[in-house]
């Protein structure tokens, strides 16, 4: 435990020396923003027109701006996650550094759960940009703050469950650039799959559509925990982060 | 002269074995990297691992390191096994690998800290451990650098600092003075005397003067394969029996006569061969070699001033490891060493 906490310093201490931290954390912040911003000024604009209207129509502050915002932010992090996951163990391959961690008395999993723990902070700081968003409706409206937390915690689910698999990318090449690009693809497909089965019914595209990292995000961002959900993004963290000790291993073997 | 094939035979079988290989098999897709190699090493040595480039020396410290399986044979540092008992064994040991395994956005103060932690040290004692280590290869100047601004020199002092932080039983570093200027070698092997004592040392290296300045033992390998494994002093004895010696004689009046001279050094008893190896400004320089287990030298010097020359020079040429090492390492092994040896230095002398 002692070593995880270790590494995880390291490698978020990392990530603040370099400027991909603060690039990771000013993209989101703006793109977010900007997402705010409309959401906000639509929902505004909505009321005016319906007090104009005369009518008095419920309008709730969770439906129209948090939900799709927050669901937003999901999207907007399936982007930046290759950024933040790129250079885990590329990195330390291309340094050479990889040799002192593994001729370090600290076991393999313990570097693994390290690294992406850090990288998990580092997800969790790029969350942060968003709450000042939030916390700006909660000092004006009176949003319902369960369903928020809940998306939150849809989104951390995801986070992680999308930096397992880069932390996964990352050992199998000492290249940057192509760890970076094929963590991309590989959660803009995993991103996808919900859309090619979107009208389809049969069972095989259920199957597909269960795999989606996007359908178990809809249910959070309503507010609603679902065990089948929690189960899928946790089963898909250890899935992954067992993958990326087995290839660690394999780095033994093959280099 | 004693077949090559017989250096891997360890004579002396020391109970207080650090570091012991045995049948020791490195396999890549294609390629051996390292066959079969077998040796022991004791407690407080400092070993030098000889070969040339590609002959599995860093494959076999990997392996030792646990960096590497092996891929059959076994691997034993201070009493563990490296596939049964990796956690053992990498307490217990300091590597420096070819490449300083340092981070470039890291101060080095931070760096050691990290690498310390990451060895075991305890919190309450690691500011204490690294300000050690720093005064042992005098970081103490650059203790708030980043790394990555370093030059060459100080971020191999880093990887050393780095390797020694926990006091490891055994070091293993791979070309510790590569890419160092002169001084900064000088330093690096001045280190590694005052280690060797309670360290067990294992360097790697292709140059030469390196393992003679600073190693007790050598294990020379190539191709994969182990050539030879003994101390720096028996292994040139045991390629050359006889001795030679460089003279350098000058006459009192003038030039002597070369033809004169030559002969005159013949007579002397013990003389296999004399070559002259140079004549300037009057002077003559000769390679006088004995015969076997012969010693000529006090022979030599009474009769070059009995004959009433000056003996300006009088010293004993060793065959030099590089000799050695090119001998045991070229692919013509079949040769007899000795006659090898001489061949080469006639050529040396008719250049």
């Amino acid at each position: 435990m002692k070593n995880v906490l270790l590494i995880c310093f390291k490698e978020f201490k990392g990530y603040f020396v370099s400027p991909i931290a603060y690039a990771v954390m000013a993209l989101f912040a703006l793109i977010f923003g900007f997402g705010f911003y409309t959401a906000t000024r639509d929902m505004v604009q909505l009321g005016f027109r319906a007090q104009m209207m005369g009518q008095q129509q419920p309008m709730s502050i969770n439906d129209q701006i948090i939900r799709p915002l927050l669901g937003f932010a999901g999207t907007i992090a399936l982007f930046l996650i290759p950024m933040i996951t790129m250079r885990l163990v590329a990195e330390e391959k291309r340094n050479g550094t990889i040799e002192l961690l593994l001729t370090s008395p600290i076991k393999d999993i313990e570097i693994i759960l390290g690294k992406w723990c850090g990288a998990m902070l580092l997800y969790l700081c790029v969350l942060g940009m968003s709450v000042l968003n939030i916390a700006m409706l909660f000092m004006w409206g009176k949003p319902d703050l369960k369903p928020v937390l809940v998306a939150y915690l849809g989104l951390i689910l995801q986070g992680g469950c999308l930096l397992a698999i880069g932390t996964f990318v990352s050992t199998t090449t000492r290249n940057q650039i192509v760890a970076g690009g094929v963590t991309f693809f590989v959660s803009l497909l995993l991103w996808l799959l919900s859309w090619f089965t979107a009208f389809d019914a049969t069972g095989f595209s259920q199957v597909i559509n269960y795999l989606s990292i996007v359908t178990h995000m809809e249910n959070f961002s309503k507010g609603v925990i679902d065990s089948k959900d929690i189960v899928f993004y946790l089963s898909m963290i250890f899935f992954s982060l067992f993958l990326t000790s087995r290839s660690m291993e394999s780095l033994r073997w093959r280099s | 002269m004693r077949p090559n094939g017989n250096y891997h035979v360890c004579s002396d079988q020391g109970h207080n074995n650090m570091i012991k290989v045995e049948g020791l098999t490195k396999r890549y897709a294609r390629t051996v990297a390292v066959d079969n190699i077998s040796f022991e090493v004791e407690k407080g040595q400092i070993v030098g691992f000889l070969g040339p480039n590609g002959a599995g020396k860093t494959t076999t410290m990997r392996v030792l390191t646990c960096f590497l399986p092996p891929t059959s044979g076994t691997a034993n540092v201070a009493g563990y096994d490296v596939l049964e008992n990796p956690m053992e064994v990498k307490k217990r040991i300091g590597y420096l690998p070819e490449t300083p395994p340092v981070y470039p956005e890291m101060e080095v103060n931070e760096y050691l800290r990290f690498t310390g932690r990451l060895k075991g040290i305890s919190s309450a004692e690691i500011a204490k451990k690294v300000d050690e280590v720093v005064g042992r290869c005098a970081l103490g100047d650059v203790r708030s650098k980043l790394i990555g601004k370093l030059s060459k020199g100080y971020r191999q002092r880093v990887g050393l600092a780095q390797a020694i932080i926990h006091n490891p039983d055994v070091l293993i570093l791979d070309e510790p003075t590569s890419g160092l200027d002169p001084k900064q070698i000088i330093e690096i092997r001045e280190l590694l005397k005052q280690l060797s004592g309670e360290h067990t040392i294992i360097l790697s290296t292709h140059i030469l003067t390196e393992v003679e300045q600073s190693c007790e033992r050598v294990i020379i390998i190539s191709q994969g394969k182990l050539v030879a494994i003994d101390s720096v002093a028996n292994l040139t004895n045991r390629l050359r029996g006889s001795e030679s010696v460089a003279l350098e004689v000058e006459a009192a009046d003038g030039s002597p006569n070369p033809g004169e001279v030559q002969q005159r050094l013949e007579q002397v008893s013990g003389v296999s061969r004399v070559v002259l190896k140079d004549s300037k400004n009057g002077r003559l320089a000769f390679e006088v070699e004995s015969l076997q287990g012969r010693i000529i030298r006090s022979e030599l010097a009474r009769s070059v001033v009995q004959s009433g020359w000056n003996l300006s020079e009088l010293r004993a040429v060793g065959l030099s490891l590089e000799d050695i090492f090119l001998e045991l390492t070229s692919t013509e092994k079949k040769k007899a060493a000795p006659a090898d040896a001489a061949a080469k230095e006639i050529e040396g002398g008719k250049k």
